[in-house]
């Protein structure tokens, strides 16, 4: 797979094309000034599947993250979404929050934040019942009026998870999310997101290290390596030895 | 005490007072920025300094001084890294800006240092409506971008990726916190101003945890410090803003010891 995009586009019955593909990355270059962190990346990311992101500290994951949101333009090279029903979301979870536990608003409030397109300072009843439902998704029901910063590590990233779902996304990247998890909490916080991904047909990016967790949950992997990156099932990853750091 | 006119005219700014700094308050105190009102309440000084020497009204050097720096700050402290640096840099400029005005100034400077202790009791209609006008402004502007504003807040990161305009929110906060800081100075003064516009709010996040229930409360605590200090400083005859200073400190001090018990 290395260099190489396989090309999903079918037709249906009926003549219509259908894109497998949610995310296609071609020869994608990205860089921080003269420095160059990612060249000539191809990837592409079957709709509803989850897949990981494997590499070292520096090998350019979460610059590779950044610019699939928007926030680093490539140097070169293309990043192209596709979806038919609707336009495409994305959902983000960072790695880091600085909030301490003296923050102060309720994991309910804190998860409303993200509904910040209307005018009117009050959420409106079908806003509400986003909120609900993202609530609901991840189990934070009996404790949504607790204070966030009162909250445990596992709870906390479940709020930001909920926060995340609010909008509908249709692609949810995770970076990092469970880095500071304990190993029962970091289960249960990819089982929830496995659950999600099958019961909405939710695609995932999951950014992480911890390749024992990850190869619990994923279907699909983008190992990183310094000037070199592997796209497949587990089965198809060619290890090299800083590979094996990993694998 | 209401039959006098400098009486009703100090409750009045003082309660519009009470009202945008309790509300501004609780994003001064989410967004990590009681250094940066400190430093205003300075430059505020600085800027009536220069008003005085411009033959201005003293509210409207505060109003280009503070209004200014703020955006300069603003501007150089994107990342969160520089922004004490910025805040430092920024003030020294202004405040040295403001002591050069002061002396090349040939006119009586007691209204550009009355600014620094608050001079409620002389204040007078006209400055009453222009409080007033400044507090509906702030207000307004804060009830338009009260979704982004909070996010921002709250949390910067997630407002960041989720597509908020971070630098756009964040220069409309400054000059609002800017407005807030030269109309507050009229009653407690440059010197004392940081304490209404951040420790009634420091003091609500300890009994509620929603944004709209901390403002709330946080303009409950600065109406009672400022009623009761000008009630006060009309008995006694002290300054108004030692009883709103030590007011305010109690009701915080207070705050701490709820949130040990609960």
């Amino acid at each position: 797979m290395d260099g190489e995009t396989v090309s999903t586009i079918k037709e249906n019955p009926t003549g219509d094309v259908i894109i497998n593909e949610i995310l296609t990355i071609k020869h994608l270059a990205l860089s921080y000034g003269a420095k160059s962190v990612i060249k000539d990346l191809n990837f592409s990311l079957q709709k509803g599947s989850f897949t990981v992101i494997l590499g070292e500290n520096g090998v350019g994951k979460t610059t590779l993250v950044r610019s699939l949101l928007g926030q680093l333009t490539p140097k070169a090279g293309s990043i192209n979404f596709f979806n038919q029903e609707r336009d495409i979301k994305l959902g983000y979870v960072p790695q880091f929050r600085n909030l301490d536990e003296e923050y102060p608003l309720t994991i309910r409030e804190f998860v409303a934040l993200n509904l910040y397109h209307g005018w009117m300072p009050w959420l409106n009843a079908t806003e509400k019942k986003r909120v609900d439902r993202a609530i609901k998704q991840t189990n934070l029901v009996a404790i949504q009026d607790r204070p966030l910063g009162q909250a445990s590590g596992g709870e906390k990233q479940r709020a930001y998870l909920a926060q995340a779902l609010i909008e509908h996304p249709n692609l949810l990247i995770l970076d990092e999310s469970t880095a500071s998890l304990d190993v029962g909490m970091k289960y249960e916080l990819l089982a929830l997101v496995a659950q999600l991904q099958e019961q909405q047909q939710l695609s995932v990016l999951f950014v992480t290290h911890d390749l024992p967790l990850a190869r619990q949950f994923a279907d699909h992997f983008l190992l990183m390596e310094h000037d070199r990156y592997q796209t497949g099932t587990m089965d198809q990853l060619k290890v090299s030895r800083v590979g094996e750091a990993h694998v | 005490m209401f039959s006098f006119d400098f009486m009703r005219h100090a409750f009045m700014a003082g309660t519009f007072i009470g009202l945008i700094c309790g509300i501004i308050g609780v994003f001064v105190i989410a967004r990590s920025m009681s250094f940066l009102t400190h430093t205003l309440s300075e430059i505020g000084f600085a800027g009536a300094a220069f008003g005085v020497f411009a033959g201005w009204a003293a509210i409207n050097g505060m109003l280009l001084f503070t209004i200014v720096s703020s955006v300069i700050v603003g501007q150089m402290s994107v990342k969160e890294s520089r922004r004490e640096s910025a805040i430092t840099a920024v003030s020294a400029l202004f405040i040295g800006l403001g002591i050069l005005f002061l002396s090349l100034s040939n006119q009586n400077a007691s209204s550009a240092t009355s600014i620094l202790f608050g001079s409620v009791i002389g204040i007078s209609l006209a400055e009453v409506w222009q409080i007033i006008m400044l507090s509906v402004v702030v207000l307004i502007v804060i009830f338009l971008f009260y979704r982004s504003l909070k996010f921002d807040s709250f949390d910067a990161v997630g407002a960041r990726v989720n597509g908020v305009k971070s630098n756009l929110i964040s220069v409309i906060f400054l000059v609002l916190l800017a407005l807030s800081v030269s109309v507050a100075a009229q009653i407690v003064g440059s010197l004392l101003i940081f304490i209404l516009l951040t420790l009634p709010a420091a003091s609500a996040k300890y009994y509620v945890h929603s944004v709209a229930k901390m403002m709330a409360l946080s303009v409950v605590f600065a109406l009672v410090g400022t009623w009761c200090g000008l009630y006060l400083g009309y008995l006694t005859n002290w300054p108004v803003s030692f009883f709103i200073a030590a007011l305010e400190v109690l009701i915080y001090c207070g705050a701490l010891v709820h949130a040990k018990r609960a």
